[in-house]
């Protein structure tokens, strides 16, 4: 009978409970395709840090370099003496990153040591800069020696070359990783598709792993040597690492980065992981007091500074997107609970007369709101299909979003001829990452809209359902239909 | 005595108006009595009608029913009273539009938790009592006025109850088929015993009934001198019904 009545009830009254229905539905799926919306601009967000940031990792350790601190780079490009003037000329040196200071590998196992640290790594980041060109032709008694690229020799004159050839610049990133511990680092969020990844064996040897990107642009292989400082390494994997990453052109053990380098017992990015997300502030904070000069960055400080239209995306979905979905829940509820009030309102003497019949309040109430629960479903369902395709719509129709982060090196006044290229070699542009939004569905999700659309029923009908229990069958059958 | 009201009032409170539906009824009905209740409208027959069948309360007095006064029964005891002892009949039908014949009376038996097959069974008995076992799958609108009173009184006869209480049983309907409902409710007293206690305006129903009662406004009072040509004759009781043995 209970089933019965609801279905006969129901089909009666078809269009209302469509209404109802629909009302329902659209609150729901505008939950669904904004709840989609965000955990795609999530999944986006996620795929930016992790691409500028590696897997794992949920606190990075650096040292600003203070300024005026280390002489410049020399790679003499001043002929010697007078016999090389407009001769040609080479020059390889590997430098750490600019802007960076060391820190002691020792501090690795200091943070390491910290409460709230599951466990911590460290890397050296180099470049490798390849220059060459022509001495510049000597003109008068002009000194020699110890000019560099980026600015002359502290107390010389600049001598203005008569003619000077133009000096090429070749470049190359190389990040120095922990070998023994590569699920941190710069390669946690890597793959290596072609060849192997590095063993606790490689410690000390000359083996490198190359990106996809620079091996397909220098023809290299695995198998393949590649000249490193003037050591040669041999290629033993390729790696492709996601797209708009700061990753390295090639990865070395650590060692023999700070060997190359003479960086012994250096690196100059620490990267930590927590023992758990709540720790991860607390980590930070004993990091500080540990280094004090150190910047401390955790994945929530990077995700501040990312700008662009991803940001841009983040803010629509956390404020417009997610108020829009809760006033449109709320109005759908209101709407239901109003149809389903009126539908009882409309049967007072039907429900008086089974109340005449010994049907007690609560089976009536039962029964109101076991319609509203099936309509409530059947608007859950529509929810949800119209949710997913407004989800599927926003996947197909969104543009690809970028996000912008870090700022470009500047060239100190007075820099010579060719600096800029080398302040380009050197690195600090910069960094954007270009992402596709997509708006996923999962079944939690969906389970989720039919749970609203269902309570939104269960509301109504329980408000439906009070009215119907309030009424006393004299007063009831004493109405006029 | 089946029902004893002592001093029973009804008050209605509109705005700031006070209306008096029943004012004081002291009324005695016998078990298995055939009670007509009359009145012109407004005169308060629905209330009294009410008030016997446990669907309202009295705003003062006592009305006693098998020994226990319904005005101090709480509304679980009044719903309990409801679907044990009376059967009800309105004038309006009031069957579950969406509902076929046959669950219309089964809507009688659902507080009495009977299992679906036994509530299948007791209503299709119920419905070929009064000859509609053929019209048992058609809802409400396909069905004639006389059909649906029918549908009613199988409804209200299903639990075989001590009082069947109808309110304006034929007021709806054309003559013949006015006479053919109050024939079968007088058949189904006849052969069954229970009390019938009808509300109509009707003098030729009314005279169908063991005894009548006159309202006018919530009082008993003496019924009106009617003298229409034949109306003596009408108006007369109509003789006790033989006791069942």
């Amino acid at each position: 009978m209970f089933f019965t009545y609801i279905y006969r009830e129901l089909r009666r009254r078809h269009r209302q409970a469509l209404l109802t229905a629909l009302g329902l539905a659209v609150g729901v799926a505008l939950v669904v395709a904004v709840t989609a919306y965000a955990g795609g601009v999530r999944d986006a967000q996620d795929e930016v840090l992790q691409s500028l940031y590696g897997v794992g990792t949920d606190i990075t350790v650096s040292q600003t370099a203070k300024q005026g601190e280390g002489g410049p780079q020399s790679f003499g490009m001043q002929p010697p003496d007078a016999s090389q003037s407009g001769k040609k000329f080479t020059r390889d040196a590997i430098t750490a990153s600019p802007g960076q200071e060391s820190l002691a590998a020792t501090r690795v196992e200091t943070i390491s040591g910290l409460d709230g640290v599951a466990v911590a790594s460290g890397s050296l980041s180099l470049s490798s800069i390849h220059v060459e060109g022509s001495f510049a032709e000597m003109s008068g008694g002009g000194s020699a020696g110890g000019g560099s690229a980026t600015q002359p020799a502290a107390g010389a004159t600049p001598q203005a070359a008569a003619s000077q050839a133009p000096i090429k610049v070749s470049s190359f990133s190389i990040s120095g990783v922990d070998v023994t511990d590569l699920e941190l680092g710069p390669l946690s969020s890597g793959e290596v598709t072609t060849g192997r990844s590095f063993a606790s064996a490689d410690t000390n040897a000359n083996v490198a792993l190359v990106t996809k990107a620079y091996a397909k642009q220098n023809s290299l292989a695995v198998g393949d040597v590649k000249k490193i400082g003037g050591v040669k390494f041999e290629i033993v994997g390729i790696v492709t690492l996601p797209s708009g990453s700061t990753s390295s052109d090639l990865y070395i053990p650590l060692a023999r980065a700070q060997q190359l380098s003479d960086n012994a017992g250096k690196v100059n990015q620490i990267y930590v992981r927590a023992d758990s997300a709540q720790s991860i502030a607390a980590v930070k904070k004993e990091i500080k007091a540990t280094l004090p000069k150190a910047t401390v960055t955790t994945a929530q400080d990077l995700a501040d500074q990312v700008s662009g239209s991803l940001a841009s995306a983040s803010n629509l979905a956390d404020t417009l997107g997610k108020w829009l979905a809760i006033a449109a829940l709320v109005a759908a509820f209101a709407v239901a609970s109003l149809l389903t009030v009126s539908a009882v309102s409309r049967r007072v003497r039907e429900f008086g007369t089974l109340k005449a019949l010994g049907w007690k309040s609560r089976r009536i109430v039962g029964q109101v709101l076991g319609e509203s629960v099936v309509t409530g479903l059947a608007g859950g369902v529509i929810g949800v299909a119209l949710g997913i395709a407004g989800a599927r719509l926003i996947t197909a129709l969104s543009p690809d979003l970028q996000a912008t982060m870090g700022s470009s090196a500047q060239l100190p006044a007075g820099a010579p001829p060719g600096a800029g290229a080398m302040a380009e070699a050197l690195g600090g542009a910069a960094q954007t990452v270009t992402v596709q939004l997509a708006a996923p569905i999962s079944l939690d999700l969906a389970l989720l809209a039919v749970g609203l659309a269902l309570t939104g029923g269960l509301l109504a009908g329980g408000l439906g359902g009070w009215r119907a229990s309030r009424l006393r069958p004299a007063d009831a059958l004493r109405r006029l239909d | 005595m089946l029902y004893d009201l002592s001093g029973v009032t009804k008050r209605y409170t509109q705005g700031r108006k006070t209306v008096d539906a029943l004012a004081g009824i002291d009324l005695q009905i016998a078990d298995g009595e055939f009670l007509a209740i009359q009145g012109s409208t407004g005169s308060g027959k629905t209330t009294l009608l009410q008030m016997l069948g446990a669907l309202d309360r009295p705003s003062s007095g006592s009305l006693v029913y098998e020994g226990r006064d319904v005005a101090k029964l709480g509304e679980g005891d009044l719903a309990e009273l409801r679907s044990h002892s009376y059967g009800f009949v309105f004038q309006s039908f009031n069957l579950i539009p969406t509902l076929t014949a046959q669950e219309n009376v089964e809507t009688a038996l659902v507080p009495w938790h009977v299992s679906g097959d036994e509530r299948r069974r007791r209503a299709a008995e119920a419905l070929a009592g009064v000859n509609l076992a053929d019209r048992a799958r058609h809802i409400p609108s396909e069905l004639s006025g006389g059909e649906q009173q029918r549908v009613a009184i199988a409804r209200a006869l299903v639990r075989e109850p001590k009082v069947i209480l109808a309110d304006e049983p034929t007021g709806n309907l054309d003559e013949r088929t006015r006479d053919d409902i109050i024939g079968l409710l007088e058949e189904l007293w006849r052969e069954r015993g229970q009390t019938l206690i009808v509300v109509t305006h009707d003098t030729w129903v009314a005279g169908r009934a063991s005894r009548r009662i006159w309202l006018v406004a919530g009082k008993l009072e003496a019924p009106p001198v009617d003298d229409r040509p034949g109306a003596e004759a009408a108006a007369a009781p109509a003789p006790e019904p033989a006791l069942q043995a």
